[in-house]
């Protein structure tokens, strides 16, 4: 674990606002880990706002909905923000969203759900892990076990990044309804909340619902992983290839919730999120909810005007975000951040050799070797990277942060892990 | 539509650090002994410096313009192993001797093995065994602290070695440096200085310091003497070269072991066998043959001590 230059100052006292509908999204067929969606629409078709436009027939999926009212212009390749470029659907609008309807559920109705009712609708919602894994959460509502412990993950620990932050503190109430739906629905008693001890607007909104055991974490990085906020919570490690499941344990990220909350009280699928968009060349950094599909450059815009150009444009934060090609790139649902970097501040360093100062293994919150397995991973000796344990990187890129002479360790380990996985 | 934009693997941030910087520190650190040599031992020790870091900033250069490398001589760390080595020898030697060591230093005990980061032993210390093994006579007379004249006396240890009556000095006299010994070793406090600055900014952990050092300690208490638990433990920590060695090259980062259990092991291992070759060795002093051994031991205690990985027992 390592501090961090937190840089949230730039948009955490920012109020969430509306990013204007656009005229134009452009929705990825695949938004989650797992199969890649099937379009149910045709070019020319007109489709209304969160109808469903794609799915796929079974397996790890979430479908994906429109995000605006508008007709389909066309399905094609367009740049995606983690997979480089994928099929997406392009959808025309004008620009507003009137008759945009979702049907409400009263608090009775929501009771008689059963959790398999819940799992449906979370299921049509296309929902799925917002914190950046994407992993669709109907499966997550499925546990193998049952399960004792829920813990809601307001760490937000990668720096620049206010977007769970806000949502915390001005939806406090709306996250409070979805986690006692999960906790009901799976029957579990403990609740904990983790956030950050640098979010203390969020800490207080949810010390007023006693239900939920707010626990203060220290600001380090990675406070928000899930094997680190189990082990900072709980005490406990989940046993090296298990799961939360196998412990007893779901973490679900509160942008989640609220997204849980939002398909289950309003009927509303998952067709926007709340997005940072931050960095010192924006002259108006802010957390905008954004329409899923939306081009980057539309928040950039909205953001400015532009103080210097940016060099860098990344999805998510500094630590683990991707750096994007294009700002023609959409909008997804695992993107809770948008961060932009000047020249400085994107500049590469030279790499020099390894004097084996050993600040990676003090950092690597895995307890990895990781200037070892970089070395091994130099020479192709992936025996020996799989023995120092290079498929337990969490992916944090604490040791390129720390290493004094640059090396990509990050890059070579995550290589290795590839490698490593054909090893029988 | 913007184009030119960068494109580069996570993290995309780094920590204000950098070997130079790190170098540099240890380099800043080892200023302070320095001082103390030459208001000790006079003007002769400051050119013994001088010329032990030139010779070793000149080899390096040579070195990488030869093997057609990148000339990193501004890093810092032919300086340090520069200065370590003049540090390491007698303030009266002649002129040649500390330019000699340091091109054997850094030619033979860092380059050939490819420069910075890939030495199995500590270069200065590579340097300092050499001078001893081919001019025993320069490397073995000191000079008197404060006579600034060619007045040569034994080291308090080498004095305890042969049997020959001590001449009192006070553990505060020691404490200061007011002894006979090589030019940075012999001012405990401005060697304690100089490890403050190290542990404070992080450069350097407890971790070998303390085990080595308490190692030492414990075996000469126990041993030291014809009685057991008689020794004078206090004595052996302010002699000799124990605590340059601890603070300045047991922990030199290239030859020692990564995690805090190997370096502990480490650690131990350079006190017992300080120990055991003060008591019972043909040297009066064992400092630089403990860490050079332990040096060539690091791989071994590195693949038997990794860290724990989460998750697992």
């Amino acid at each position: 674990m390592v501090k961090l230059a937190e840089n949230k100052h730039y948009s955490e006292h920012k109020a969430i606002e509306r990013l204007p509908v656009p005229s134009k999204v452009y929705l990825p067929l695949i938004q989650h880990l797992g199969k890649i969606c099937t379009p149910e629409v045709k070019v020319g078709d007109t489709v209304k706002s969160g109808q469903r436009i794609a799915a796929a027939q079974s397996g790890v999926y979430a479908p994906i909905h429109a995000s605006i009212p508008g007709v389909v212009a066309a399905i094609q390749d367009w740049p995606h923000p983690v997979l480089g470029r994928a099929k997406a659907i392009v959808l025309e609008g004008d620009g507003h969203c009137e008759g945009e309807a979702f049907v409400l559920k009263s608090r009775k109705e929501v009771e008689k759900l059963s959790l398999e009712d819940i799992r449906r609708i979370v299921l049509d919602a296309g929902i799925v892990g917002m914190g950046g894994a994407s992993f669709p959460t109907h499966i997550k509502l499925n546990p193998p076990k049952p399960l004792n412990t829920l813990i809601i993950n307001g760490a937000e620990c990668e720096p620049y990044l206010t977007a769970d932050a806000r949502l915390m503190v001005e939806k406090t109430a709306e996250i409070v309804e979805g986690i006692a739906l999960i906790a009901s629905a799976l029957g579990i008693k403990e609740i904990y909340i983790g956030i950050e001890d640098n979010k203390p607007e969020a800490i207080k909104a949810f010390s007023a619902f006693p239900q939920v055991k707010v626990k203060v974490l220290k600001s380090d990085y990675p406070q928000g992983g899930e094997k680190q906020l189990i082990l900072n919570i709980l005490g406990k490690e989940i046993p090296r290839g298990k799961l939360p499941f196998d412990i007893g344990v779901l973490v679900q990220n509160v942008a989640t919730v609220y997204a849980i909350y939002e398909a289950v009280f309003k009927g509303k699928p998952l067709i926007e999120r709340v997005v940072t968009v931050t960095g010192s060349c924006l002259e108006n950094p802010k957390n905008l909810l954004v329409r899923l599909g939306t081009p980057v450059k539309n928040l950039i815009d909205s953001c400015g005007p532009l103080k210097e150009e940016p060099v860098k444009i990344i999805f998510g934060g500094p630590m683990m975000g991707i750096a994007q090609y294009t700002d023609e790139v959409p909008i997804i649902k695992s993107s809770g951040g948008l961060l932009l970097m000047n020249e400085k501040e994107a500049q590469t360093l030279e790499e020099g050799p390894c004097i084996r100062c050993a600040a990676c293994l003090r950092g690597c919150p895995a307890g990895l070797m990781p200037c070892q397995i970089n070395l091994a991973s130099e020479r192709s000796l992936w025996q020996l990277a799989k023995d120092y344990g290079a498929a337990d990187c969490i992916e944090c890129g604490i040791c390129n942060y720390v290493c004094p002479a640059n090396r990509r360790l990050l890059q070579t380990i995550k290589r290795a892990k590839l490698e490593v996985l054909k090893i029988k | 539509m913007r184009n030119k934009l960068l494109v580069s693997g996570s993290p995309h941030i780094h920590k204000n650090e950098s070997v130079p910087r790190i170098m540099w520190t240890v380099v800043l650190s080892t200023i302070p002994a320095g001082i103390a040599g030459v208001i000790i031992f006079g003007l002769s020790a400051l050119w013994v410096i001088l010329l032990a870091v030139i010779a070793a900033v000149a080899t390096e250069a040579v070195f990488e313009v030869w093997t057609k490398n990148k000339i990193t001589v501004m890093d810092g760390s032919a300086v340090i192993t520069g200065i370590l080595l003049a540090y390491n020898l007698p303030p009266n030697v002649p002129l040649w001797l500390p330019i000699a060591g340091s091109v054997f230093s850094i030619a033979i005990g860092k380059q050939v093995f490819g420069g910075l980061g890939q030495n199995i032993f500590n270069p200065a210390l590579v340097g300092r065994v050499f001078l001893m093994a081919s001019w025993p006579k320069y490397m073995t007379s000191f000079a008197r602290p404060f006579s600034y004249d060619a007045v040569t006396s034994a080291t308090p240890l080498a004095a305890l070695k042969e049997g020959k009556v001590l001449e009192h000095l006070s553990y505060l006299d020691l404490f200061l440096g007011k002894r006979g010994g090589c030019i940075g070793e012999v001012c405990i406090l401005a060697l304690l200085i100089g490890a403050a600055v190290l542990l404070y900014k992080g450069y350097i952990s407890w971790h070998i310091p303390a085990s080595y050092i308490l190692t030492t300690a414990v075996f000469m208490y126990i041993f030291g003497a014809k009685q057991l638990f008689h020794g004078d433990w206090l004595f052996h920590v302010l002699n000799g070269g124990l605590i340059l060695g601890a603070f300045f090259m047991a922990t030199d980062y290239v030859a020692t072991p990564l995690t805090i259990k190997g370096q502990l092991i480490f650690g131990v291992g350079c006190g017992l066998l300080t120990a055991i070759i003060r008591i019972w060795g043909g040297y009066p002093e064992g400092v630089s043959y403990a860490i050079l051994m332990m040096n060539a031991a690091t791989p071994f205690i590195d693949r038997y001590t990794k860290n724990r990985i989460y998750g697992t027992k």
